[in-house]
This record gives structure tokens, sequence and C-alpha cells, in this order.
């Protein structure tokens, strides 16, 4: 189904299945204390970080459909936006201020949304699946756009009131609490996305992005695990959403449309795709490489980030992280 | 004796073109039944009628006495309905064992599980390792389908179908494309299937037909042109003009 090369092949890393030994191996303890460091090493950097952080929540999402149940989509952005809009309302116009009420409002919203948009679009595939998952996108972009009453529209909804985290923690200037708050919730996120990979409706999800027509052969339920894991997956990106509106209390018509979902993309397949780990490398190197181009050459900072994503479209189609993989692979073959 | 797969007067056209004509058709429990015929006769027609993967225009299937027609082919394996495929239909980018296990696990109803991991499910492994020792495929559990010879591929093609213990086996064509110094292994496989599951084998090998098959059935233009003993079926005019292309009268 997938048009993309299937990177998460067995053997890969965190491919699932009956075989795969499922408890977490020292390398994965390695974004988190890298994450940690950060905090500590780099605390001009932390509403950066925050960002970083968000977006491999968004891409563990995207990767959960894209690389393991082979759902191409790009429209991803619809789930990230609502859940976005809704802990921005909530905050800005119903007086809800909780975060953690405002997170999990944004996760039903977008979870309903989930059900109701996969179960009519999953029964596609391919180039009109894409353009569905790309129209449903764009029909909220409208929406936002002329409700302005609710949503701001083009001047985006400022004054999002977001409380302290667990009555405790405010949101501070420097970003130490989004910092932190969105760590501990991809944190959370990423635990139960592994363990649903290494599940058998993990492996499922596997078996019908390899072959859904063999897969109706031995009886599965394709269609709802389809539309299963699509509800999760966007689930996923509207806690991902929330937690943007939530770390710059302010909501924008950004977070809706194609270029979320195509920059989305964009960090998945430059991270890898069906790897777990390519969520999280992905959105690491493209928003610190945007940073840091966007500074040095104000004018032409999208010519790296292009320059980048061709290079890797080009020689290593399992993205970074397959590079790491076939690198390790040398070297093993070479000292036995 | 109750058949276990019945069609009744089965039609299916597509316009103006008749690809199953009035198929009535009986598999006995325990079967080793063969459907031959020329190119375009109607056999992965009349398959694809059985599983469920076309809807036929007329007529009914029964699955051990009961009505399927209309059932969703999902539905029809649940019942005990499994088949291969023609053309490989694995899931060629994960290992052996997994290609067995998806199948093992659907049929045992703990493939939706979301929070175990599936290497806790011993008795899924268990049972795949199991099967694919019987078929000689033991050593190649954890490759890569994509990996294997084409030869093994066609085996795991009967392995998938053989981990949903089927009350009824459906092969399409199970040593195609097989070099003939391999075949005779997916041979000795079909020779060695459990003798309770009744078998329909799809085949143009002929010297495979006849040493497999108790019962053969000849399609022909979408009809059954005659059913019999291999001997009977050797022996029939009719069969060897339908083959031959000779001109009838």
């Amino acid at each position: 189904m997938s048009a993309l090369p299937p990177a998460a092949a067995a053997g890969a890393a965190h491919a699932g299945g009956y075989v795969a030994d499922p408890r977490v191996r020292w390398q994965e303890w390695l974004p988190w204390l890298l994450a940690a460091a950060a905090f500590f090493a780099a605390p001009d950097y932390l509403s950066l970080g925050a960002r970083i952080l968000i977006f491999i929540l968004f891409a563990l999402s995207l990767d959960l459909i894209l690389g393991y149940a082979g759902i191409i989509t790009l429209g991803h952005s619809a789930f990230f936006g609502v859940g976005a809009y809704v802990a921005g309302i909530l905050g800005a116009k119903l007086g809800v201020t909780d975060p953690l009420v405002q997170l999990a409002a944004a996760a039903a919203a977008a979870g309903v949304l989930g059900v109701l948009t996969g179960a009519i679009i999953l029964r596609t595939t391919g180039l009109t699946l894409l353009m569905l998952t790309l129209a449903i996108t764009l029909v909220f972009l409208e929406i936002a756009n002329k409700a302005t009453s609710i949503t701001g529209g083009a001047d985006g909804l400022a004054g999002v009131v977001v409380a302290p985290v667990l009555g405790l923690f405010r949101f501070d200037l420097y970003g130490k609490t989004a910092y932190l708050y969105a760590l501990a919730v991809l944190f959370v996120c990423w635990w139960l996305v592994r363990r649903l990979i290494y599940s058998p409706f993990g492996a499922s999800l596997t078996g019908i992005r390899e072959n859904a027509v063999r897969m109706h052969a031995i009886g599965a339920p394709v269609y709802f695990r389809m539309v299963a894991v699509y509800a999760i997956s966007a689930t996923i990106a509207g806690i991902a959403g929330a937690l943007l509106t939530q770390t710059h209390q302010f909501v924008g018509l950004n977070v809706l449309g194609l270029e979320p979902s195509g920059e989305l993309l964009i960090m998945l397949i430059l991270g890898g795709v069906g790897r777990l780990y390519g969520a999280f490398v992905g959105p690491f190197v493209y928003l610190i490489a945007q940073d840091y181009l966007a500074k040095q050459f104000p004018e032409y900072w999208y010519f790296g980030i292009g320059l980048i994503l061709v290079l890797v479209v080009l020689f290593a189609r399992g993205g970074i992280l397959g590079i790491v993989d076939a690198a390790r692979a040398r070297l093993r073959r070479r000292s036995a | 004796m109750n058949a276990v797969l019945e069609t009744r007067a089965l039609c299916k056209s597509f316009g103006a073109l008749v690809v199953a004509d009035s198929v009535g058709f009986r598999l006995a429990p325990g079967a080793r039944h063969a459907l031959i015929g020329p190119n375009g006769a109607g056999k992965t027609t009349l398959l694809n009628l059985i599983t469920g993967r076309i809807e036929p225009s007329s007529g009914e299937i029964l699955l051990a006495g009961e009505p399927v027609t209309g059932l969703r082919p999902a539905a029809r394996v649940k019942r005990g309905l499994g088949r291969t495929f023609q053309i490989n239909t694995l899931f060629r980018q994960l290992a052996v064992i997994d290609n067995v296990a998806l199948a093992i696990a659907e049929r045992d109803g703990v493939a939706g599980g979301m929070f175990r991991p599936a290497s806790r499910q011993r008795a899924v492994i268990d049972e795949a390792l199991a099967l694919l020792a019987t078929l000689g495929l033991a050593e190649d559990a954890r490759a890569r389908v994509a990996d294997l010879p084409y030869g093994k591929q066609r085996l795991v093609e009967i392995a998938i179908a053989l981990g949903l213990k089927p009350k009824v086996l459906l092969l399409d064509e199970p040593a195609a494309g097989v070099p003939s110094l391999e075949s005779h292994r997916i041979l000795e496989v079909l020779d060695d299937l459990p003798r309770d599951i009744a078998i329909l084998i799809i085949e143009h090998d002929m010297d495979l037909v006849f040493r497999f098959a108790q019962r053969i059935t000849v399609l022909s233009q979408g009809a059954v042109l005659t059913e019999g003993t291999p001997a009977e079926i050797a022996a029939d005019a009719a069969v060897r003009q339908v083959y031959l292309g000779e001109r009838h009268g």
C-alpha cells in the first residue's frame, strides 16, 4: 500500500513481530539521556527543545500509520491542528485552563475525528486515499480560517491561558516547564507506542503493510485494524498539537493544511520510516538545521533543507537511521 | 457422504462474458481433488467465487453444509476455508515465522492484542515452529521471506494456509514457477498434508495432478465438462479434445 520503500525490514530495528525481543535496549535510553542533558547544558534553547520534542511526538504518530501500517497520508495535520485548536479554545475562550484537562480533551477530539474520518477514507487506497487525507486537513484549515469568532482566523488565537501543571509548575519565560512537560508526555506516549509495535496488533499492522490481500485471506479484520491504528495515531497527533498550543500559549493557522503535513513527512523520511526512532532523529536534525540555517542564511535556508532531503532520498532511502544501520552491519561483517 | 464444500448452479458473468456457467461441484471430506482445464476455463474465477473475493451472479456456495454465499472472505476463513495463491502473496519483508504466526494468531483470536508483547504468545510461536519443521523450513524460521529461494517461498505460501488449520484447503497452482528440480519437494509436502483436510488443487502440471488427485473435475468455458477418477479423465475423449484444441464432430 505504501508508496515508500519498506524500511522496516525484518532484522531492522524495531520492526516488531513474534520473535522480536521486546525489551528496551540500552541504546534506547540515549535520547532520554540526551534530552535530560540538554535541559542543563543548553538552557537558552529550551523553547527550541520543546518544539523538537513536540514534533518528535507528532512524527511518532505518523510513523505508526505510515511506517508500520503502510497508510500514506498528507493530512495528518488535521489531527495536530484540531488538538491545537481544542486546547487553545478551551484555554482562551472557555476558561478551562488545566493543562492535563486540555490535553485529554484535545486527545479525545482528535481520536474521535480519527475514527470518523478513518472509517470513511480507509475504504480507499493509494492516490485516492492520499487526496482524501489532504482534503480533510484543508477543510479544517478553511473552517479555522473562517470561524474567526472562535479561532481568531488568520490572526490566530492569542491569550491561551494554561494553568500550572498539576497546580505546581508554572509555564515560565525560559521554557523550563514547557520542556519538561513535553518530555514527560512524549515519554509516556513513546512507551505506549513501543508496546503497541511489539504487540500482536503491531505485528498484524506490518502484515497489512506488507500484503493486505493475504491478511484478508487469513481472516484478519483488516479494515477494523486500520481504523483502530488510524484513531490511535490521530489521538497522539492531537496531543502533540495541544502541547504546541500550551507551550506557545497561541494557535495559528499554520498547524493545519498541507504545509505542516508535508514538513512532518519530510522529518520522518529524513529520520527513517518504520523504525520508531526515525521519528526522534528526523525532527531533531530537521528543526536544528532549520534553526541554524534560518539564522545564518535568512533568505536561503529552505535551500539547505531541500538539499538534505534530496541527498537522503537519493543515497539513503532508509533515512539517517538507515545509514547508521548499514554502517553497523558493515562493521559487524568486517569483525566477523 | 456430506460434502465439506459444495457449489450449486454457480454462475458469474461480466456483461456478456460468462466465466462461471452453472457450476455444481462437491468436495468430500479428506478429498484430494484437482480442478483442471485449459487457460481461461474459469478455474481461478471459481476459486475466487468460493473464497468470496468475487460475488456470484446467481447460485449457492455451502461450506460444511452451511450456506456462505454473500459472506465476506474473512468470515469464510473463520469457517475453515483456507487458500494459497498462484502468485506468491506473502509478507515479504517479515520473517518466515512471522508469516505463519500471523495466520495462527488470527485463527486463535489473539492477533488483536495491543499490550502484551507478541513474543509472549508462546503457544502461537511453538505451533508456528512445529508447522515450519514439518515443511522442512525450521532452519529458515528467522530468515526474511524475500531472501528465500522461490521454491521455499512456495512452501511458505502453503505454511500460512496450514496455520489456519482449515477444513478445506484450496491450492492455486502450488508448483507454479518452481524449477522441476525443486518441485519434488512441493510434491512431498502435498503428499504429507493432514488427511483430515479436504484439498482442492488447481494445477497445470499434469504429472502432479495425476499423482496427487483421487478425483479430477475438468472445466471448460466456465462449465464443468466432466468429473471422474484420474483414469477416467485420462481416457475421456472430450477432455482430450478440449486440451488438444480439436474441433468437435
